[in-house]
């Protein structure tokens, strides 16, 4: 993620309340004044889509009818251009979600390493289906298709991060680990370091050896 | 100019014409959905496919532009395949519900089907659902018959310059929709309804009543506003049942505006159907005979002078003609074609005509607009403006606009508000200067926001003075345009229907008869006078809905409307073009001019016509626009208008409501719908209410 992305702001009001009114804080101004000037003199249309995903974060993970129409004023265009970018795109949120927003991975991939499992642990611990948001706000559960992380199958984006190599167990632990509100480090929750082989390399073990380096990932 | 073969045939076109369009070129027929010759082309429908050599798959011939050498085969066994393929796609999700869709029979997928269709379908799922839309009481949508094609999305975008309607989601649940569910705010929106090539959106006031081949279909011309929309009448036994564009290149290409299309309901209410006369103060239904004949006690030994005549705005050349003669026979020099008052030189044909005609405006290359409001005065002219505005590209037509500032659908250069800024740019002392100088084609409209004022000449002639001034009148070129708001006015004009020698104008008449100086009246259809200023003349209303004339009146001669008769009207540009005659009068009411004649006997100043065809024998003698009809007869430069001091009030455009500007309107409910959907809520908005 970069330094610039700013994280989601917890959302702002109760969900399910459309806010009446919606303007950039002067500091994803500045941001959006700089995405825009990426692109040339009259054609700010094109900075649409970092602009609403700035809109996005800052208004608790969701736009509202008001940020979109922020947004289309800002760049000068129809705001049904607007609506039909933030429509075609399942990223944009169109209702207000939870405040740690789960989507786990169904598609082939993830679903043959035991994506179910994870799934039912989700909605166990949350006590809620997919599309729903638990009563205090704190949690929306999705399942969403391929997120592009299938070597480290099966996995859930919660926000921005990714966690990875998932059970049954390693999720209701990072579940209930946010719900009392800690830091949950990302990443392959057997401590895989990127997608390496789980224990150990298999292949160009003596290359690494004859270089005299450490390969990636491995124990010994 | 590249060559091509199609099907065999040579063919040369010019550069950049797709190869959909060549193959129209040789009369080959090829079906399309999204394709629109008037829109921008997305080629998403797929339907319009053909087979290209050395191409490894059918190519979209819309979207394929025409080059060398290229060998084109529309009829082969793959093209069909591939078509049949399109087809089996686009009906998949769309329902069998022909027998109950207002499209069928006109409708462009089951045309198709017959052709490329399969007779069942392979399909065992359930077929997609999807909510209706509201896009205001113009237009009903049925969305799940909807495919996609976009068209409405590009015509509301492209044509009539309101970019509400979008597709929102992706894939089976793309949608097309305004989002926040709101009315289509434009006055050229019931075209959506026409460029929709199924049923998905469809003419609300019509739905359920009429199937299309139980229609007469009547060519005939619009009245509602100054264009002269070519339309087409469909009607069922006397009732008029919808109307839909004609296609006119030169006047309204294949689109009308929103009043023209639906302000017909105005014809079955509000109507005069009997004669009427005033006894004891209250209007008694009587007949022809004792009507007539209690106008022509009244005329009787009433000197020339103290009688008047005023033309309406709905008002055909025949009947104006008429009732001129029958006047000048009467020796009265007091009539006026122009109610709203304008004030404008008419000594000069070129000085009241639009006189680039609607299509000029293709070329222009700076406008500048004064006192007028082309959307709510002329849609399609300024629909052409914004056609022209997109074809020339960025910065290639420059818009200066003098009076209230609207959103015209193209931007412009708010120059002033009134007289004085034109003063400026006829003396050549404004910016703008600039931009007229520069350009090569440029032009300007003159409203009636500019003319209908106590110094309407003056206006005039410093308008010709901005004409003269910058280029405007070349010799290929007249760049001096009046836009009239009245289908009336330029057809009242050309028959002579004004003030003769010493003869008073409208506000002359009123102010006459107001003062007891004018005895008798004569309304013929002229309902947006203040009848008020009438005072005790004795009002002879003729026309063919009880509006305000006709509450004044003490006699009612019952006229016929547009539709019911067969008629000349001269458009802004001074293009005769009939009306016919779609359904009878109701009633006793009878075509206006054979009303006219018909007094005239009794009065004992027969006028010499006895038929429709001597009537236009005698237009003809009076105008050479009457000799030609459809065609635009140009008007030579001349010396016009009478310089004078100008009011420094700020211009204001005669039309307060767009959707309710004449008795028909008035009368309409789907034009009362509008006005409560579009023009209220604007002006609470705006606090101009009150």
């Amino acid at each position: 993620m970069s330094a610039d992305i700013p994280a989601n702001q917890p959302p702002g009001q109760p969900p399910g309340e459309e806010p009446a009114s919606f303007v950039f804080t002067a500091e994803n101004l500045e941001r959006a004044r700089r995405i825009i000037a990426k692109y040339p003199e009259g054609r700010q249309a094109s900075a649409v889509m970092p602009l609403l995903d700035l809109a996005q974060r800052q208004n608790g993970n969701w736009l509202s009818r008001a940020a979109m129409d922020y947004v289309a004023a800002m760049l000068e265009m129809p705001p049904m251009r607007v609506y039909e970018v933030a429509t075609f795109y399942t990223m944009y949120n169109r209702e207000p979600v939870g405040r740690h927003f789960v989507q786990v991975c169904t598609t082939t991939p993830c679903w043959l390493r035991g994506s179910d499992e994870v799934l039912h642990a989700c909605e166990r611990k949350l006590g809620i289906g997919p599309g729903e948001t638990t009563p205090d706000g704190q949690f929306t559960l999705i399942e969403v298709e391929c997120l592009g992380a299938c070597v480290n199958a099966p996995m859930m984006q919660i926000n921005d991060d990714y966690f990875e190599d998932l059970d049954a167990a390693s999720t209701e632990r990072i579940l209930d680990a946010l719900a009392r509100g800690e830091k949950v480090q990302a990443g392959s929750a057997k401590g895989r370091r990127g997608s390496c082989p789980e224990g150990g390399p298999t292949t160009l073990k003596e290359f690494a050896r004859r270089a005299g380096v450490q390969p990636a990932g491995g124990d010994d | 100019m590249p060559k091509l073969t199609i099907d065999g045939t040579e063919i040369e076109v010019e550069p950049g014409t797709s190869v959909l369009q060549a193959c129209e070129q040789l009369g080959i027929e090829i079906p399309r959905f999204c394709y629109h010759e008037r829109l921008s082309v997305p080629a998403n429908c797929r339907m319009c496919l053909v087979e290209m050599e050395k191409a490894p798959k059918p190519i979209a011939s819309c979207a394929m532009p025409c080059s060398e050498g290229m060998v084109i085969k529309t009829d082969t066994e793959l093209v069909h395949k591939a078509r049949k393929g399109v087809m089996e796609f686009l009906l998949i999700n769309h329902p069998l519900d022909c027998p109950i869709c207002d499209q069928g029979g006109e409708c462009d997928l089951q045309d198709q089907a017959v052709g490329y269709g399969f007779d069942r379908s392979r399909f065992a799922e359930n077929k997609r659902a999807v909510n209706d839309k509201y896009m205001g009481p113009l237009i009903r949508t049925s969305m799940t018959r909807c495919i996609h094609c976009t068209r409405c999305i590009r015509f509301a975008e492209e044509i009539a310059g309101v970019p509400m309607l979008g597709a929102t989601g992706r894939g089976e649940h793309m949608e097309i929709t305004t989002y926040v569910e709101q009315a289509i705010a434009s006055e050229l929106s019931g075209n959506l309804t026409d460029v929709c090539p199924v049923g998905a959106l469809l003419n609300k006031p019509y739905s359920f009543t009429a199937r299309p081949w139980e229609l007469r279909k009547i060519e005939s011309v619009d009245v509602f506003d100054a264009v002269g929309s070519n339309i087409r009448v469909d009607v069922r036994g006397s009732e008029v049942m919808r109307i839909l564009p004609r296609l006119n290149e030169e006047v309204n290409e294949e689109w009308i505006a929103d009043k023209t299309r639906y302000a017909y309901d105005g014809l079955k209410r509000q109507r005069l159907d009997r004669p009427y006369v005033r006894r004891d103060g209250r209007l008694h239904p009587t007949t022809w005979a004792d009507a007539l004949g209690t106008v022509a006690a009244r005329l009787k030994g009433v000197p020339g002078q103290r009688i008047a005549a005023i033309a309406g705005d709905l008002c055909d050349a025949e009947s104006m003609l008429a009732l001129k003669e029958l006047m000048q026979g009467l020796g009265s020099p007091n009539l006026d074609c122009r109610q709203d008052g304008a004030q404008f030189d008419t000594s000069n044909r070129a000085g009241y005509l639009f006189n680039t005609g609607i299509a000029g405006i293709d070329q222009a290359d700076a406008i500048l607009l004064i006192g007028t409001n082309p959307r709510w005065e002329a849609p399609i002219v300024n629909a052409r403006i914004r056609k022209r505005y997109l074809a020339a590209g960025r910065g290639g037509l420059k818009v200066g606009l003098v009076g209230e500032q609207r959103d015209l659908t193209y931007p412009y250069t708010h120059l002033g508000a009134g007289a004085q800024t034109l003063q400026e740019i006829a003396e050549g002392r404004h910016a703008f200067c600039e931009v007229l100088r520069g350009a090569k084609r440029p032009m300007l409209v003159l409203g009636m926001g500019a003319l209908a004022r106590p110094d309407g000449l003056a206006v005039q002639a410093a308008a010709r003075r901005i004409a003269e001034d910058f280029g405007m009148i070349q010799d290929d070129w007249n760049g001096f345009n009046v836009l009239h708001t009245a289908a009336a006015r330029v057809g009242g004009i050309e028959a002579g229907f004004l003030p003769g020698p010493e003869g008073r104008d409208t506000a002359g008449i009123l102010a006459a008869a107001g003062a007891g100086e004018i005895d008798v009246v004569w309304l013929l259809g002229a309902d947006e006078i203040d009848t008020a200023a009438l005072g005790k003349a004795f009002v002879i209303y003729q026309g063919h809905h009880g509006d305000r004339g006709a509450s004044r009146a003490d006699v009612i001669l019952p006229g016929a409307a547009y539709t019911e008769k067969n008629a000349l009207y001269v458009n802004t540009e001074g293009r005769a073009q009939a009306a016919r005659m779609a359904a009878f009068p109701p009633g006793e009411a009878r075509e206006d001019w054979k009303i006219v004649r018909a007094l005239s006997e009794q009065v004992g100043a027969k006028l010499p016509y006895d038929s429709l065809s001597q009537l236009r024998r005698r237009l003809a003698e009076v105008s050479p626009v009457f000799a030609r009809p459809e065609a635009r007869v140009p008007a030579a430069w001349g010396a016009f208008g009478r310089d004078g001091q100008l009011d420094g009030a700020p211009f204001r455009s005669p039309i307060g409501n767009y959707y309710m500007t004449d008795p028909i309107s008035r009368s309409s409910v789907t034009m009362a719908q509008c006005t409560e959907t579009f023009v209220l809520p604007a002006r609470e908005r705006t606090g101009t209410h009150g």
